[in-house]
C-alpha cells in the first residue's frame, strides 16, 4: 500500500501545492483559512511538532514503522464492501469503506499510531486527547498503551454520560479520563481543557488532537496520517469497478474521516465530495468564520463571536465548527457540505444494521442519510461511503430511543 | 487626578517606572455584576496604573477556572463586546482602560469598529492572547489609527530570538507569562517570571508586567523584583464571584498598592 508522496524536502515550501489537497501556506493557511491561533506559550510547542512532523515524514523509516504498525496492529488496508442489498434498495452502486473494520473500530487509529510514533520520536513520555465519542480517546489510549506511554483524556461530563463504555475501555488500557465541566460539556469544551493542560505540561506531553483541526501543523498533519484511507479506496474501487466512484460521503464533525477519504480524490475531478455535517452543528452551511481552537475556520457563532453549542445525537460530530480545509474546500466549492437530521440518522443507523448485517457508528450513519435522502439525483452512479466507525459503542443509545419513539426496534424500523 | 487617557499606555506607565515605582493593573470581567464600571472606578481610586477590562469570550482556552467563571456570570448577565464598551462610555476615568479578550470578537466586530467603539470608551490598549505576534499586524495597524497599543505576551518557552522580536512588536509592555499553565492564582510564582522580566529588559526598554497568578501583595511585591509591575486578575474576580462589594475589593487593590509602594518607594 502506498502513500501519497509529500514533500521530502526538510524546509517548509512558501507556496501551496497546485492540488485541491496539498501543503498549507509557511503560515498554516489554506487559503484564508487554518492558521496558528494560539497563546504565546504554546507557539513553541507547535513550531516545534510542525519540524518535527515535516522531519519524519520525510524519514522513510518512520514512514515504514507507521505503515508496518497499521497493518500488523491496526489492521490495515481495511477493506472495501459493496452493498448488493442496499445498492438494489436505492438503486445506486454502493460501496463502503470499512474503516469501522480497524482496530478500535474507527478511523481514529491512523491518526493516533501516527502521533504516537511521532510524539515518541520527539522525546515525548506522555499523551493528552480530547474525545467527543470516545473514539479518539480510545484510540489514544490504545497507542498509548501500545508504545507504553501514560494517557489523559479529556471528554466532556455529557459525553461520558453517553458514551459510558468508551470510558470504561480508555480506564481499561490505563488511561485517566478526566471530565470538561465547563461550557456546554460537551467536545469544544474537552479540547479547552486540553489546550489548557497541554500549556502546562509541554515539555514532556504531546497533545495528540483527535481531527484536522486545531493550530499549524494538526489540521495538515492529521490528515496526512488519514491520507491512506482515501489512497486504499480509490485503488480498491478502481480494481472493483475499474474506474472511480461518483461521490465520495464522509460525514463531518471536525472532519478527520472526511478529509482522509477526499484526500485520494481531490484531483479527480469527476468525484464528488460530500460532507454530511449534523443539521445542529452544519458549521460549513452556516458559513461564518471564526478564530478558535488555534484555527481560523466556519464555525456556529452569534452574531458577536461567541461560539454556539453544537447539538447532534452522536458525541463525535457534537463540534460547531470544522477543520480549516473543509472551510477551504467549502468556499472553493470542491467539496459540498450538507446538513442531516437525527432522525434520517437513527432511520440509517436502522437500514444499514437491518439491510447489510453491519452496525454503523451514528456518525458515520449521516453519510448513510445523505445518500438514502439524495438516492434520486444518485440513481445508476457509484457512490463510496466512508464507513468511519462501528456502532457498538451506539446501539445503547439508540435502542433508548426506539424504545422511548414505540417500544420495538422493528417497529420503529418499519 | 487629571484627565490622562490621551496620554499612551507606554507613556503612562513609564512614568511611574521611572519614578522607581512598580505599576499595578487590576483586571476586571465586564459584565461580572450591575456595578462593575463602578468597580472599575473603584480600584483606580485605589490605586491602579491602568484597568485591564475582561470582554468575555465562550471558549476562553487561556484562562483558568476563576476568569472562565467569571465569564460565564457575565455572559449569562447578557454582556456582548458593544455592551461593555457602550457602559464604560462616559465617564473620565483618569488612568488607560486595556481590553482583554479574545481575537474572535475584535474579529466579528471588524477592526475599524472595535478600534473606534474602544478608543471612545476609554480604551487605549488590547491584549487578544490567542492572536499571535505573526498575525497581529492587521489589528495593530487599525487599533493604531485610534490611538490603541496592541500588547503582545512573552512565555518563559519563548525563545531569545522570538523574544526580541516580541518586544520589538508590542506596544504597551510586554505582558510577561509568569508560568507555563493558564490564568489563575498561585501561592508562589515561578522563578521563571523573574528569569523572563529580565530577558525581556534586556533586550528593549519596554516596561515588563508580569501576570498569571498573583494572588495578593506578597506574591506582586515578589513578582515585581525584576520586573515592572503585576497584573492582577483571578484574584481579585474570586472575590467579587464570593459576593464581596465594590469596597471590599478595592481594598484588595489598595493593600497590593501598598504594599508595592512599601517594597518599591516611587518618588
Amino acid at each position: 500500500m502506498a502513500l501519497t508522496e509529500q514533500s521530502t524536502s526538510d524546509t517548509f515550501p512558501e507556496a501551496a501545492s497546485p492540488t485541491h489537497m496539498g501543503l498549507p501556506d509557511s503560515a498554516g493557511f489554506f487559503g484564508e483559512f487554518g492558521g496558528r491561533f494560539v497563546g504565546e506559550p504554546l507557539i513553541g510547542a507547535c513550531q516545534e511538532l510542525e519540524e518535527a512532523f515535516i522531519d519524519a515524514w520525510a524519514d522513510p523509516e518512520f514512514r515504514n514503522e507507521f505503515i508496518d504498525v497499521l497493518r500488523d496492529y491496526g489492521g490495515r488496508p481495511s477493506p472495501l464492501t459493496e452493498c448488493a442489498n442496499l445498492s438494489d434498495d436505492l438503486g445506486l452502486r454502493l460501496l463502503l469503506k470499512r474503516e469501522d473494520l480497524n482496530h478500535t473500530g474507527s478511523h481514529k487509529i491512523n491518526n493516533v499510531i501516527g502521533q504516537a510514533l511521532l510524539a515518541k520520536r520527539m522525546g515525548k513520555t506522555r499523551l493528552i486527547a480530547e474525545t467527543g465519542a470516545g473514539q479518539h480517546g480510545v484510540a489514544t489510549a490504545t497507542a498509548a498503551a501500545l508504545l507504553g506511554m501514560s494517557c489523559v483524556v479529556y471528554m466532556g461530563e455529557v459525553d461520558m454520560e453517553r458514551q459510558s463504555l468508551n470510558v470504561f475501555r480508555m480506564r481499561l488500557m490505563g488511561a485517566e479520563v478526566i471530565p470538561a465541566m465547563s461550557g456546554s460539556r460537551t467536545l469544544k469544551d474537552a479540547v479547552n481543557e486540553a489546550m489548557r493542560a497541554w500549556v502546562g505540561e509541554v515539555t514532556d506531553t504531546h497533545y495528540c488532537l483527535g481531527s484536522v483541526m486545531g493550530p499549524h501543523p494538526y489540521p495538515w498533519m492529521v490528515r496526512t496520517f488519514h491520507e491512506i484511507i482515501g489512497t486504499e479506496a480509490r485503488q480498491q474501487v478502481e480494481a472493483l469497478t475499474g474506474g472511480l466512484p461518483d461521490v465520495a460521503v464522509a460525514c463531518v464533525g471536525g472532519g478527520s474521516n472526511a478529509a482522509g477519504l477526499f484526500a485520494g480524490f481531490a484531483d479527480d475531478e469527476s468525484v464528488r465530495l460530500i460532507g454530511a455535517e449534523p443539521a445542529g452543528g452544519a458549521a460549513a452551511g452556516r458559513g461564518v468564520p471564526a478564530i478558535v481552537h488555534g484555527m481560523k475556520s466556519y464555525f456556529m457563532q452569534d452574531e458577536v463571536g461567541q461560539i454556539l453549542e453544537a447539538e447532534s445525537i452522536s458525541a463525535g460530530l457534537d463540534y460547531p465548527g470544522l477543520g480549516p480545509e473543509h472551510s477551504h474546500l467549502a468556499l472553493n466549492k470542491r467539496a459540498e457540505y450538507y446538513p442531516v437530521t437525527d432522525e434520517q440518522v437513527v432511520e440509517s443507523f436502522q437500514l444499514l444494521s437491518r439491510r447489510e448485517g453491519i452496525i454503523p457508528a451514528l456518525e458515520s450513519a449521516h453519510a448513510i442519510a445523505w445518500v438514502v435522502q439524495e438516492k434520486e439525483q444518485l440513481a445508476g452512479k457509484t457512490v463510496l461511503i466512508n464507513l468511519s466507525g462501528r456502532g457498538d459503542k451506539d446501539v445503547r443509545q439508540v435502542q433508548e430511543i426506539l424504545d422511548v419513539q414505540d417500544g420495538t426496534v422493528n417497529g420503529a424500523a418499519q | 487626578m487629571t484627565a490622562i487617557t490621551t496620554v499612551s499606555l507606554e507613556a503612562h506607565l513609564q512614568e511611574r517606572i521611572a519614578g522607581g515605582g512598580k505599576v499595578l493593573l487590576p483586571y476586571v470581567t465586564a459584565g461580572i455584576t450591575d456595578d462593575w464600571v463602578d468597580l472599575v472606578e473603584a480600584i483606580i481610586d485605589a490605586g491602579a496604573d491602568a484597568v485591564e477590562i475582561g470582554i468575555p469570550f465562550s471558549d476562553p482556552a487561556m484562562d483558568g477556572t476563576t476568569i472562565q467563571e467569571a465569564s460565564v456570570v457575565a455572559l449569562d448577565r447578557g454582556i456582548t463586546p458593544a455592551g461593555a464598551l457602550d457602559q464604560l462610555r462616559g465617564r473620565e476615568y483618569g488612568v488607560p482602560l486595556i481590553a482583554m479578550t479574545y481575537y474572535n470578537l475584535v474579529y466579528r466586530y471588524g477592526h475599524e469598529r472595535f478600534a473606534a467603539d474602544a478608543a471612545a470608551a476609554g480604551v487605549r490598549a488590547t491584549i487578544l492572547p490567542d492572536l499571535p505576534m505573526e498575525q497581529a499586524g492587521d489589528w495593530a495597524a487599525a487599533g493604531a489609527e485610534h490611538g490603541i497599543e496592541n500588547i503582545l505576551l512573552a512565555a518563559p518557552v519563548t525563545s531569545n530570538e522570538r523574544l526580541a522580536q516580541v518586544v520589538e512588536k508590542t506596544a504597551g509592555f510586554v505582558y510577561v507569562v509568569s508560568t507555563m499553565g493558564t490564568t489563575g492564582e498561585r501561592s508562589d510564582v515561578d522563578d521563571a517570571a523573574s528569569i523572563l522580566a529580565r530577558r525581556v529588559k534586556a533586550v528593549g526598554s519596554k516596561p515588563a508586567v508580569v501576570g498569571f497568578g498573583i494572588s495578593g501583595p506578597e506574591t506582586a511585591v515578589a513578582a515585581s523584583k525584576d520586573s515592572d509591575g503585576v497584573i492582577v486578575a483571578s484574584a481579585l474576580m474570586r472575590k467579587v464571584l464570593n459576593g464581596e462589594s465594590v469596597d471590599q475589593a478595592a481594598s484588595f487593590v489598595a493593600e497590593m498598592r501598598v504594599a508595592l509602594d512599601k517594597a518599591y518607594p516611587p518618588s
